[in-house]
């Protein structure tokens, strides 16, 4: 089915959704939202668009196929627990560093923000992986 | 450096083999064979203090709570054992190197190799009993990996199956003994467990634990009745087989026998046990080796053999046994390791491996012949090599057994009897006699493949011919480590006029009378049909495999019966009946219903809930089951936003909606309700749906009221922001308190998605 409204819907709706989906992942670690739930939203936005366009052609706007996203996302998880392993932590500890400490723009990074990028990803991989394969029968 | 750093440098170098193959070319074995090179002269380097009674320990954390760690225990066997499989591991990589160039996916062989050689370094030098687990297991499955490289032919995959699943049953009983040796100790470090030997000996586990690692040892030198994976692993090519299957990963069963001597050995079964199956082994190799024509399955039947004689002297235990088997040891990697590398090199020039098609190759190749022929006079146990040592040391603790002498004599000299006639035959009926015809003409193999058997010959020669200066210094603190209560005995060729020596003549002339009457000889093997009971052995193993197959397959067609509403049925009506035993266990039932504080638009939501699930039961149609079970999601979807769970909110929402666009993407796919379930089912149904429902209701009514402990809550309200700098306690808890069960969740979930995606792409292929 082609419907001119959901294209165009779809068209903008793509990449707002995938920029809410990035503050969500971000300000999870504060306040509501999530690595989780982020990626669910990634994953809602590519499968609008292909609800709209179809699967072969929202494929061809990939860099990462959804099944290398996965695999992406899962190698991003189990690395972000290395760096523990060299502060002589045990694997998977947090660790953290501040940028700009004192400053209006004082910046807390640490893994288990790479980490919730991991399951970012990875989620969204996995969604539209199995989405994508039963849309496209 | 010290041997973690160089264990570590060698995975990586593996890792990084397959992507620098290509751009080294032909001078990548060269290349890689630099790293195991500077370990040989680091180990080298490290003798002169070991032999002064020096033991290095090295020790990295892993899993504290357990006591296991890394940790390496580097004394004289570790450092002769290292010696050994860097150097001639160095070798193979140049043999290698050349050899496979004009096969297919090399960078990945050389990986495997280097992967094989990493793992085989860190169970000799390691000093924890897990840790060595690790690298065993590790080398089992490198092998597997090398023994299937021809992964194209059905009998390599075949022979790879059958060495991994013996090795890996051998494994796994290992590691249930090593647990077991450990309990008495409280501990795994090796070196704790070599200062305290007796220990194991007084406890009730000894006896286990015994059994148990002798399997692992077992199956791993391939002695009788494990004997017959060893053969076939010869489908590997010719460099896996110098190096794994004669020089060294076959000899890590007998390197833990000798490590555990100290502690495991001293007693009646031990003696008994080793010296069985040892001495029964010995024979039946040598036995098997005569009737066969490939020159590797030649090798492989006398490395067999050869197994079968150190756990002999192992078991025998004396003093004379114990420097027998150090020496032999050393002896056998090199003669063997050469000889393999010689039938590989026969094979390229010549298109064959079949003793009854070669001859006459001296022509063509001179230097290689005499290569071939000096390890094969070490073989035969000739001076002035050092396989003569070996065997007169081998006839010394026989002599000096103390029990079933004659027997172990016996056996002894018909070992090497059959050795002095395989040596004839190897280099008589290959390089001399007549030639036949060859599919393509021979030629003298090329400097790569011709320096490592040259090297490993001249180091049998030179041991051999300096006893004193070489031998001895390279073998002493080897024989003292793992036999503390003796000392070495000293080397030399002329031990003057003794039994020994008789011995050694006598077989030499029987050797060759053998050789001389040798088609009546081999006529004479095959006819007592040692052929069958060999094959008997891997077509038994097969079948065993096939039955269990079977039986699994039946076990899995009962429990998988691929009816997804009865999964379901199962895991909901188990996980209920168990949940309610609990409950009704654990506390009395209080049910406090209390609706008096709730709004009233609340109660609005739950009613049309309610009424969601209701209509979703009675209805005719999917679409409208599934709209009322979307609105029974969006009902919890308010409540959760009511009592302020935005995070549990915001997920539930995204869940239905993609629930929905799931279940019409299936819908289309799916026919009409072709008739409705019989009213006995729908019972059955209810009471498992009602049986879940209840429990859940009773679970949470319970939760308020029932005290179990301080709740761990508290402690995250407490810690998110100070420890993990996040205020949404539910996010920190997912990503960082318990990352590791996020990862684990997030990995089945991509398993999921794999699973779905490839049962979708296959059907479809299927289909068109």
């Amino acid at each position: 089915m082609e419907s001119v409204i959901l294209q165009i819907a779809a068209r903008h709706m793509r990449p707002l959704l995938i920029i809410l989906s990035l503050v969500v992942l971000y300000r999870g670690h504060n306040e509501p939202g999530g690595g989780f739930i982020g990626g669910l939203m990634l994953g809602a936005a590519y499968i609008l668009y292909a609800m709209a366009f179809g699967v072969a052609k929202t494929q061809n706007r990939f860099v990462f196929s959804p099944l290398n996203l996965t695999a992406l996302g899962l190698l991003i998880a189990v690395v972000s627990g290395i760096p523990a392993l060299f502060a002589g932590d045990t694997f998977m500890t947090g660790e953290w560093i501040t940028l700009f400490a004192d400053t209006v723009a004082e910046l807390k990074l640490g893994t288990p923000l790479i980490f919730d990028v991991g399951v970012y990803l990875a989620v969204a991989g996995m969604l539209m992986l199995v989405m994508f394969s039963i849309m496209e029968e | 450096m010290n041997t973690g750093l160089f264990i570590t440098l060698l995975l990586f170098l593996s890792f990084l083999a397959p992507f620098t193959r290509r751009y080294l070319r032909g001078a990548a074995g060269w290349i890689y064979a630099i790293l195991p090179l500077t370990g040989f002269i680091y180990y080298l380097g490290l003798l002169p203090a070991i032999n002064d009674g020096m033991v290095i320990l090295e020790s990295y954390r892993w899993i504290d709570v357990y006591g296991i760690n890394f940790s390496f225990y580097i004394d004289g066997f570790s450092i002769l054992f290292s010696l050994i499989v860097l150097g001639i591991g160095t070798f193979i990589l140049i043999y290698a190197g050349k050899y496979m160039q004009t096969y297919p996916m090399q960078g990945r062989f050389m990986a495997y190799l280097i992967l094989f050689m990493a793992s085989m370094q860190g169970v000799v030098v390691s000093g924890n009993l897990i840790t060595m687990f690790v690298f065993w297991e590790l080398t089992s499955i490198s092998s597997y990996m090398l023994i299937g490289y021809y992964h194209e032919k059905p009998e390599a995959r075949m022979a790879a199956l059958q060495a991994l699943l013996i090795t890996g049953f051998g494994g796994l009983a290992l590691l249930g003994g090593f647990i077991l040796l450990g309990i008495p100790y409280g501990t795994y470090e090796l070196s704790a467990i070599l200062a305290n030997p007796d220990l194991i000996k007084q406890s009730p586990l000894y006896l286990p634990a015994l059994i148990l690692i002798l399997i692992g040892a077992f199956t791993k030198s391939a002695q009788f009745p494990f004997h017959f994976w060893l053969p076939g692993a010869m489908a590997a090519p010719s460099p896996v087989s110098a190096f794994l299957h004669s020089a060294t990963m076959v000899k890590a069963g007998v390197f833990l026998l000798a490590r555990l001597s100290p502690v495991m050995g001293g007693t009646e079964l031990w003696h008994v046990l080793l010296t069985l199956f040892g001495g029964f082994t010995m024979v039946a190799g040598a036995w098997l080796s005569i009737t066969q024509t490939d020159l590797k399955r030649i090798l492989a039947y006398t490395t067999v053999s050869a197994l079968g004689t150190l756990v002999l002297l192992i078991g025998t235990g004396t003093q004379y046994a114990m420097n027998a088997a150090i020496i032999f040891l050393l002896v056998h990697a090199l003669y063997k390791g050469t000889l393999f590398l010689m039938a590989g090199n026969i094979e390229k020039v010549s298109g064959t491996r079949d003793i009854n098609m070669l001859g006459g190759l001296y022509k063509s190749m001179p230097v290689a012949a005499i290569i071939m022929t000096l390890a094969l006079v070490s073989m035969a146990g000739i001076p002035p090599m050092l396989g003569f040592i070996g065997k007169e040391l081998i006839y010394e603790s026989a002599v000096f057994a103390p029990t079933a002498k004659y027997l172990i004599l016996i056996a002894a000299f018909f070992t090497n009897t059959v050795l002095v006639f395989l040596s004839l035959r190897l280099s008589l009926d290959v390089f001399w006699g007549d030639r036949p015809q060859y599919g393509k003409r021979p030629y003298e193999p090329y400097f790569a493949l011709l320096v490592g058997p040259f090297l490993l010959m001249l180091g049998g020669l030179l041991l051999g011919l300096f006893p004193k200066i070489l031998a001895e210094p390279l073998t002493a603190s080897a024989i003292t480590s793992i036999s503390p209560g003796h000392d070495a005995v000293g080397l030399k060729l002329w031990h003057g006029i003794n039994t020994a020596l008789l011995l050694s003549i006598m077989t030499l002339i029987a050797g060759i009378m053998a050789y001389k009457y040798k088609v009546a000889f081999i006529a004479y093997s095959g006819g007592v049909n040692v052929r069958y009971f060999a094959r008997e052995f891997a077509k038994g193993f097969a079948s065993g495999m096939d039955a269990f197959l079977l039986y699994t397959k039946n076990q899995t067609k009962r429990i998988q019966h691929g009816y997804h509403r009865y999964y379901l049925m199962t895991v909901f009506a188990v996980a209920s009946v168990l949940v309610w035993v609990m409950i009704w266990r654990t506390d009395p039932i209080v049910l406090e219903l209390n609706f008096a504080d709730m709004p009233l638009n609340l109660v609005a939501v739950l009613v049309l809930i309610v009424a969601a699930a209701l209509s979703a039961v009675v209805s005719h149609s999917r679409v409208i089951a599934l709209i009322a079970m979307g609105v029974i999601g969006f009902g919890i979807t308010i409540i959760f936003i009511a009592y302020s769970g935005v995070d549990l909110a915001i997920t539930m929402v995204m869940v239905e909606v993609l629930m929905v666009i799931l279940a019409v993407a299936v819908l289309y796919h799916l026919p009409k309700y072709q008739k409705y379930s019989e009213t006995g089912d729908r019972m059955r149904d209810g009471l498992v749906a009602a049986l879940v429902g209840s429990f859940m209701m009773v679970l949470v009514l319970q939760a308020g009221t029932s005290q179990l402990g301080v709740p761990i809550s508290d402690f995250f309200k407490e810690t998110s922001y100070t420890e993990a700098f996040g205020r949404n306690i539910v996010n920190v808890i997912l990503v960082d308190y318990r990352a590791l069960d996020t990862l684990g969740e997030i990995t089945v979930i991509a398993i999921a998605a794999l699973g779905i995606f490839s049962m979708i792409k296959l059907t479809k292929k299927v289909k068109s």
